[in-house]
């Protein structure tokens, strides 16, 4: 039996000897993305519920469990974790460190020890943004996008959650940094830019969104709490600033943030669909190259959040028209998933299965956004609920499912062990089903006017939200039983083998199950393109041991 | 590294030999990491002149008035200083890269020297800012108040002690780690054959020094013109 990730490791000081000891100070890429994931997690149920909280809440008009107070503060927890906690670094935490240096050939990140103090960064910030719950007068409650001159001047916490976000935010442009570097200079001989996976193009763009763009939200936060605590005057009017300005640099950022969501995710579809469809994938260079320009042009695309706030209308024809533009590369990736399935070997096993529902959720919160993007629509949907269907279908539904999608995909992978398909399918209907009925009303409601973050609201919108309500319950049954068929996987699985897909790309070709502490046995020369298939069989095979093909 | 790191040989099908990069040992890496780390310094600060410049073109005069007030024989002596300082930042560098750990050394310390020189001005003009009552949290500068300045001048003086105040932090920083430096010269981890990590100090320094001369004029230079016959003490 030969030792895996889980039986050895690296350390960032010394060699302790216990096992406890060896996780907290692990530089092991494969370790750190794994105590992401159970952090995030633990994170993402914390959010769960604050939701569920809302949404009991809204069951009936009027107050019935929550005053509007403590429903401000509910709403702002759930946005404060879902984004920086887990949102922002999820994708590329957890699989960019499990997953890309296997996909490479590397043996570790550029910067391993750095990559375990971004860690523990992480942490700290998650800590920080909690810790006002019990700390002082009470969690922020701005909502996640700390609006001046509101955040400053409620007398909540916000000083706390503002920190958090920075020190999440220095987190992220690390880990970005990390990867850009490990990309560019760790890549296996012969592995050219465009002889890489599409998860790995999609981290690479995510790379660079999160070292450019991050740095301005990060700034922005620091010029909030200096005029929060020394008085200065930047953003409040009072003192002769311009809480614009605030929106402005916040969504700089944010605007920016999102596409960072979702590249890594898409690169998720990409590696998904061409293994399922047993086909090479359909137009490689034209999603490698469509990450990258929605990495670019997403930048130019902040001012469509601002459309109400009285920015010149030259400004809003020109943003409005740039919106629209990013919606380009991302129809681009669609059309080639599709056709790289047309005329596949389409095998319906669980990844896949959250692949496909994804290009449907995905399509309606793609679509959705295209119609916010326009001006005149928008003025009328702008803080509805129709934007936060919108934003839901497109991150939850987008983002969060793919992320569901992949840990499904390299499940076998990372535990060795495989779960109970059946019962990860019926997880997945679940969810599904629960998440259109959960949200699809929102769309009408939010058309019809229900604005966006209200404790209260008026009679004829109750059996939208009820709708909802019953949704979110299938929704988190659905959640809870996907977790559970992955926890029993791993516990009572069966061993999954080395490459349980019969995929393409450099992680599936292990000497070990799960992987050993430094990766592939050799270092192997990459002269062929990472999807190869040939009558629904890969093409390229090797030799484990000693990495040279044998095919 | 307690023993030589050897890099994997990765062999292709016509059976050519590739030197397999790994993330030790790899001097080009650590300096693009660095080069990454600096843009984000650049967006930072960017984004800070960005604000400044909106307010400018919104409060035009009170913040040619605030500058004028400003002491520009202290704010450019510092300006040469950190030019000087980084010339032997560079020097020390080149020093290194030939060999000469002593001459490194003491330029190191030459830049530490000149780094404090530098705060020490910046303490004095602060100082002599507090006892004119220009201070952040002083009734000068919040509204509402017979003491208050205009809405502008309150304005450029939050983004004044706001930038120069997170500039003197990174000035401090660079201090930090190049006593840090000396400490791995001095156990020999840092060497003519390593110096990756004097590189980028020295890469670190010169972009501190780049954004002063960019606070410079945008702070003590834009009322310059506005006072007539030439130099004028501010307080």
């Amino acid at each position: 039996m030969s030792k895996t990730y889980f039986d050895e490791t690296h350390c960032a000081i010394g060699h302790p000897k216990s096992t406890f000891m060896q996780w907290m100070l692990t530089v092991d890429h494969k370790r750190i993305g794994l105590m992401y994931a159970a952090v995030m997690f633990t994170f993402f149920f914390i959010a769960v519920a604050t939701a569920f909280l809302m949404r009991l809440e809204l069951y009936a008009p009027g107050a019935q469990f929550i005053d509007g107070d403590t429903f401000n503060q509910a709403f702002t927890l759930h946005g404060v974790i879902m984004i920086f906690l887990f949102i922002v670094p999820g994708i590329p935490a957890i699989f960019g460190n499990i997953v890309m240096p296997l996909m490479i050939g590397a043996k570790d990140v550029s910067f391993p020890r750095l990559n375990w103090f971004t860690f523990w960064l992480y942490i700290l910030g998650c800590i920080i943004a909690v810790a006002s719950l019990w700390v002082g007068n009470g969690f922020a409650d701005t909502g996640w996008t700390f609006y001046a001159p509101y955040s400053l001047n409620t007398g909540t916490n916000v000083i706390f959650t503002l920190v958090a976000a920075f020190i999440l935010g220095m987190a992220s442009i690390l880990t970005g940094l990390n990867f850009l570097v490990t990309i560019h200079r760790l890549r296996a001989p012969g592995m050219t830019f465009f002889k890489m996976p599409l998860f790995v193009w999609g981290i690479y763009s995510t790379a660079w969104i999160q070292l450019l763009a991050t740095p301005v939200v990060g700034i922005t936060l620091i010029l909030a709490i200096l005029e929060k605590y020394f008085g200065i005057g930047i953003f409040d009017p009072a003192k002769g600033g311009d809480p614009v300005l605030f929106e402005h640099l916040f969504w700089i950022y944010s605007h920016p943030a999102v596409y960072l969501m979702i590249l890594p995710a898409f690169g998720i579809m990409s590696e998904i669909i061409p293994v399922f469809s047993r086909r090479e994938i359909f137009g490689y260079r034209t999603i490698a190259l469509s990450s990258a320009s929605i990495a670019g042009i997403g930048y130019l695309v902040w001012g469509h959040h601002l459309y109400t706030s009285g920015m010149a209308d030259i400004a809003k024809v020109v943003f409005s028209f740039l919106t629209f533009f990013v919606a380009v590369p991302t129809g681009i990736k669609f059309y080639d998933w599709i056709a790289t399935m047309y005329k596949g070997k389409i095998v319906l096993s669980t990844p896949m299965l959250w692949a496909l529902g994804t290009i449907i959720t995905f399509a309606i919160g793609g679509l959705t956004g295209v119609t916010i993007a326009m001006v005149g629509v928008d003025i009328h949907l702008q803080d509805t609920y129709y934007t936060v269907a919108h934003f839901h279908y497109a991150m939850l539904g987008g983002v969060v499912f793919l992320l569901f999608a992949g840990m499904h995909y390299w499940f076998p992978l990372v535990t060795g062990k495989m779960y109970n398909e059946t019962k990860a399918k019926m997880a997945f209907g679940l969810v599904f089903v629960g998440f259109n009925v959960l949200w699809f009303p929102m769309f009408i409601a939010g058309y019809l006017g229900m604005p966006r973050r209200y404790f209260d609201y008026l009679p004829e919108f109750q059996i939208y939200h009820q709708i909802s309500f019953w949704g979110a319950v299938i929704f988190i049954i659905g959640l809870v039983s996907m977790f559970t068929v992955l926890i029993q996987g791993w516990r009572k699985g069966k061993d999954a083998g080395l490459n349980p897909w019969h995929a393409t790309t450099l992680e599936w070709h292990m000497p070990t199950s799960p992987p050993p502490l430094e990766n592939h046995a050799k270092v192997p020369y990459v002269d062929f393109r990472p999807y190869e298939y040939h009558h629904g069989e890969p093409v390229v095979k090797f030799d484990l041991q000693t990495m040279k093909r044998i095919d | 590294m307690a023993h030589a790191y050897v890099p994997e040989i990765a062999t292709d099908r016509d059976g050519n030999e590739h030197e397999v990069q790994g993330w030790q040992d790899d001097l080009y890496g650590a300096k693009l990491g660095f080069w990454l780390f600096m843009f984000t310094e650049v967006l930072m600060f960017g984004a800070m002149f960005l604000s400044l410049s909106y307010y400018f073109t919104l409060h035009h005069q009170d913040f040619i008035d605030a500058s004028a007030t400003l002491n520009r024989l202290l704010g450019g002596t510092n300006t040469v200083i950190l030019l000087f300082s980084a010339l032997t930042m560079g020097l020390g560098l080149l020093k290194m890269k030939h060999g000469d750990i002593k001459g490194a050394k003491l330029m190191i310390w030459a830049t530490i020297l000149l780094a404090l020189v530098f705060l020490g001005i910046k303490a004095v003009e602060w100082t002599a800012e507090y006892h004119h009552g220009v201070f952040l949290g002083l009734p000068a500068l919040q509204p509402g108040s017979d003491l208050s300045k205009p809405l502008g001048q309150i304005l450029f003086f939050g983004m004044y002690f706001t930038m120069t105040g997170i500039h003197g932090f990174h000035i401090i920083l660079g201090i930090g780690i190049m006593l840090w430096l000396l400490k791995r010269i001095n156990s020999g981890k840092v060497s003519p054959k390593h110096y990756i990590l004097h590189f980028n100090i020295a890469l670190y320094w010169d972009l501190v020094h780049l954004i002063w001369v960019f606070v410079f004029p945008y702070f003590y230079m834009i009322g310059a013109g506005d006072v007539a016959g030439g130099i004028v003490h501010g307080h």
